[in-house]
């Protein structure tokens, strides 16, 4: 027993090597902008371009709008199926599941095909109902994990009781879902709304390819064209994440856990 | 006097009428389903019937022939073996890490600690991962640098590179290790402590316990897993994208460039490059599944 | 000599003293129980002699070897856990067969082993089947087959039936008794229930806070404990502190009352006692307003438990003390709730021990 305790140390400790080693050397590479001597000049330059200020900005109030989008989506389709309409659960199980089995190059695809401006739909067409499509995008990817933690959320509460105690007092539809089953699954919803916000902050191909100023594509260009900046920005979005995963602790758990977004 | 034929009576003290119940739930859900038309079912099904039309909108085999075309071909190759690499290297070492963890005779805090930064580092991907990869054995990376300075090894002198097949699956590897690990967990946990402990008292050693009782009951989840971790690296085209650009043409970039209009081509063959990744997704993906509901009959 | 011995085994988990000094010695053929509530050192003791812990001090003897630091996997010694320890992977057959397996026995001899001990459990019929085709009484037999296949020296069962339902129990612990009797095979067995230990075992060893209370057979821990612990954690008994008047007359101050009590001959006057004495050994006879006999305990029925055959009658006795009398259940109405009775015992019945003087 004593010789594999060894070998779990080892095991441990050759991953936590190669864990940390990466970020340390981004971490050391962004202080590297003078040679020979370390400063944060790095993260001044980003910091002070306004492309940073700007596509981050886009990035957050797109992601507030998936969230918000999410949300409505999921939670009272979550709670009609745990009510009244169990029998539609392992559909909607198997559509949250599509995302995580179709790559996101693979919708992206399939969005611009139909949704171009020779088509019904044309979201393509202007600037604003693109970022709606990027949005629509967004609440794709983050769907699966969104409905997991609502769901799983709702189960916990007695939804039934809850409804028929509301309802007995007079309450409509909308009071029920708002006053009623929204605060009780608050954890739930948080925890989808952070790993939604990590997503989307971090993500590229979506962004990318309908072409819309995203923090993603951002990045990217970033690590084309300059040396030291990239890896300032790289520090400073693994922050945001971690910030996010470390909320979803917090507040949940079990809720966070695959990966999504920008791969 | 004409009257609608379906009435519902004015409020009576009593519990609505069932019609009505039934017809609230499925308005309450119709949301869903639309967006999930719109934008999962639809796009993914006008791929699969474009992968299979040609420009003029006739049924053909053509776009799938033309898969098999050597570049494309290729390509197909190379997104394989580096999704296969990543797959069974990420499963590997997130087998021994989280069975380390979990059943390694280690103290309590570094499992709870190890899924922690699991969760985290499995969504460490995309740009930000490829700097940091840039970063540590880039040409000027921490890491090659130490290795020079310390050991005198140039690792690039050696023939290594980061921007290369080797180099992607290793960048890869950095989140399908902890993503293994926290798919494995649940199996490893279903391993009863009686089973090893018996297996011992009949006298089986740590390789037979292994031989006999272990490996043949994980042996599911792990492919499973394996197959899962397979499925997430084909798909991905952020890190590639921003560690080996298109010097490493991947399915997955291929398709991209297809997109952009960086090179024109017919139109349709990116609806098959699609069709070709929605299967091979969907196969690793639905035999994960298998196999999973297979596991859990031993491991629950 | 003792076929094993346990010798000054000492174990701490952490900060917690699991094991403090335990020696015990088990014949060869006996069955001997390991019996005490959770915590008392008991599944310890079993895992240490199974080899799945190292003791921190002691050591473990097996005909004349020392053991303690072989490993388990080369002890030869068949172990049935609680639950789960059947492997999911193979059926029921599979599973007796492997340690036979792993021995390289020949083929023929394993079948015929096999054979033997599927008509032995009396589950012949399901030998094909898989563990979780099986209940938890089939399942734990089987356990008990794959543990005996190899032919161990020493059969350690760490609290086989306490997954199971209570019929189940009480049928698997007869079995369990047969079999090894029939195979003569020494077995150490842990249990924190006493009616289990007491009804099956050779030898009793009751544990507490890693020491062994008391150790002897079913009738001497029953009838005789030897300390507090071991008389209030084996069935119910009755206590009565009190002070030895007179050692030659044996004659024994209750709280006021003077009693006959066989056992306190010889000890000292002002001796402070514990009696105790058994419900069973109660007497309870309805007073009314009449007056007490001399030497009994004059009290009022407070409850009723009833048990079956026997019903159980808590007295508060006038001096203060509680007491339970067990009658038989036809004749319990004559002791309706709040009736004034006396209970009184033979002076042979109670077991005294001797207080410490704080």
């Amino acid at each position: 027993m004593r010789g594999s305790r060894l070998g779990s140390w080892l095991a441990m400790l050759l991953g936590v090597l190669y864990f940390f080693i990466p970020l340390l050397a981004t971490f050391e590479f962004s202080l590297r902008y003078f040679r020979g001597v370390y400063s944060v000049e790095a993260y001044r330059i980003v910091l002070a371009d306004p492309q940073f200020g700007a596509t981050v900005t886009y990035s957050i109030v797109l992601a507030l709008a998936t969230i918000v989008m999410g949300i409505a989506l999921v939670v009272p389709t979550a709670y009609w199926i745990q009510l009244r309409l169990p029998g539609l659960r392992p559909v909607v199980e198997f559509i949250t599941l599509l995302p995580l089995v179709i790559p996101a190059i693979v919708l992206v695809f399939g969005y611009l095909r139909i949704y171009n401006s020779s088509s019904i739909l044309p979201l393509t067409g202007t600037e604003r109902t693109t970022d709606v499509l990027l949005m629509a995008s967004y609440v794709t990817l983050a769907l699966p994990y969104v409905y997991r933690s609502v769901d799983t959320a709702l189960r916990a509460i007695d939804v039934r009781t809850l409804t028929q105690a509301a309802q007995s007092l007079g309450a409509g539809w909308s009071t029920i879902l708002f006053r009623v089953i929204l605060p009780n699954v608050r954890v739930g919803v948080l925890s989808g709304a952070f790993l939604t916000f990590a997503i989307v902050i971090g993500e590229f191909t979506m962004a990318s390819l309908l072409d819309r100023p995203a923090f993603g594509p951002y990045l990217q260009l970033i690590g084309a064209n300059r040396a030291y900046e990239p890896s300032a920005l790289a520090i400073i979005s693994f922050a945001l994440t971690w910030a996010c995963m470390g909320l979803i602790q917090v507040f949940g758990r079990g809720a966070a856990g695959q990966a999504a977004g920008a791969r | 006097m004409a009257q609608a034929s379906r009435v519902t009576v004015a409020p009576s003290p009593g519990a609505p009428t069932v019609v009505s119940r039934v017809s609230w739930a499925w308005v309450g859900v119709v949301p869903f389903f639309a967006f999930a038309l719109m934008f999962l079912i639809l796009p993914t099904a006008l791929l699969v019937v474009g992968g299979l039309q040609d420009a003029q909108g006739r049924l053909t085999l053509t776009n799938i022939l033309d898969l098999f075309e050597p570049t494309i071909l290729s390509s197909y190759l190379i997104s394989i073996k580096v999704s296969a690499a990543s797959a069974i290297g990420g499963a590997l070492i997130g087998f021994f890490l989280a069975y380390a963890a979990i059943s390694g005779g280690l103290p309590a805090w570094v499992r709870p600690t190890l899924m922690t930064f699991s969760g985290v580092a499995s969504n460490f991907a995309g740009v930000p991962l490829a700097f940091a990869f840039l970063a540590t054995l880039g040409r000027t990376g921490l890491v090659t640098a130490l290795l020079v300075n310390v050991f005198g090894f140039d690792i690039y002198d050696a023939g290594f590179n980061l921007l290369s097949f080797a180099g992607l699956t290793l960048t890869y590897m950095y989140f399908q290790i902890p993503l293994m690990v926290l798919i494995l967990a649940p199996a490893i946990d279903g391993l009863k402590r009686e089973w090893r402990e018996a297996a011992a008292n009949l006298g089986a050693s740590t390789w037979e316990y292994w031989r006999y009782i272990a490996l043949p009951i994980l042996w599911p989840p792990l492919l499973g897993s394996t197959l899962l971790l397979f499925a997430n690296a084909f798909g991905a085209v952020a890190t590639a994208y921003a560690l080996t650009g298109s010097s490493l043409n991947i399915v997955t970039i291929v398709l991209y460039a297809q997109i952009r209009g960086d090179v024109l081509h017919n139109p349709n063959l990116g609806y098959a490059l699609a069709l070709g990744m929605i299967l091979i997704t969907g196969l690793s993906n639905a035999a994960y599944i298998w196999l999973r509901g297979r596991s859990e009959r031993w491991l629950r | 000599m003792a076929y094993l011995e346990l010798r000054g085994l000492k174990k701490n988990f952490s900060d917690v003293v699991a094991l403090e000094q335990l020696d015990l010695a088990v014949g060869a053929g006996e069955f001997l129980t390991l019996l005490g509530p959770s915590g008392c050192g008991k599944t310890t003791a079993l895992r240490i002699v199974a080899g799945f812990e190292h003791p921190d001090a002691g050591t473990v003897v097996l005909e004349d070897r020392d053991i303690t630091h072989l490993s388990a996997s080369r002890r030869n010694m068949g172990m049935v856990f609680q639950a789960y320890s059947l492997f999911p992977n193979m059926t029921a057959e599979e599973n007796v067969m492997f340690g036979l397996r792993l021995r390289k026995v020949p083929q023929d001899e394993q079948k015929r082993r096999v054979g033997r001990l599927f008509d032995l459990i009396g589950l012949a019929r399901a030998r094909t089947r898989y563990p979780h085709q099986l209940s938890g009484g089939q399942q734990q037999r089987v356990a008990l087959a794959r543990a005996l296949a190899i032919e161990p020296r020493v059969l350690l069962l760490d609290e086989p039936l306490s997954a199971l339902d209570a019929r189940v129990r009480v049928q698997l612990r007869e079995e369990i008794r047969r079999i090894q009797t029939n195979l003569g095979i020494t077995a150490l067995y842990v249990t924190h229930d006493q009616e289990e230990a007491l009804s099956i075992s050779d030898r009793i060893a009751v544990m507490s806070a890693g020491r062994i209370e008391q150790l002897g057979t079913a009738s001497e821990i029953y009838g005789s404990p030897a300390t507090p612990f071991v008389a209030e954690f084996v069935g119910t008994m009755n206590r009565l502190t009190g002070e030895v008047v007179d050692g030659g007359e044996s004659i024994v101050d209750c709280r006021g009352l003077q009693l006959r009590v066989t056992a306190v001959q010889g000890l000292p006057r002002r001796q402070r006692v514990l009696v105790l004495v058994r419900p069973e050994s109660v007497e309870v006879t309805a007073l009314g307003d009449g007056e007490a006999p001399a030497g009994t305990l004059v009290g009022q029925v407070t409850s009723h438990s009833f048990l079956g055959a026997i019903t159980r009658i808590k007295i508060a006795a006038e001096s203060g003390a509680d007491l339970a009398a067990d009658v038989q259940s036809a004749r319990a109405g004559a002791f309706p709730i709040g009736v004034r009775v006396a209970c009184r015992f033979a002076a042979e019945s109670p077991s005294v021990l001797k207080l410490d003087d704080a």
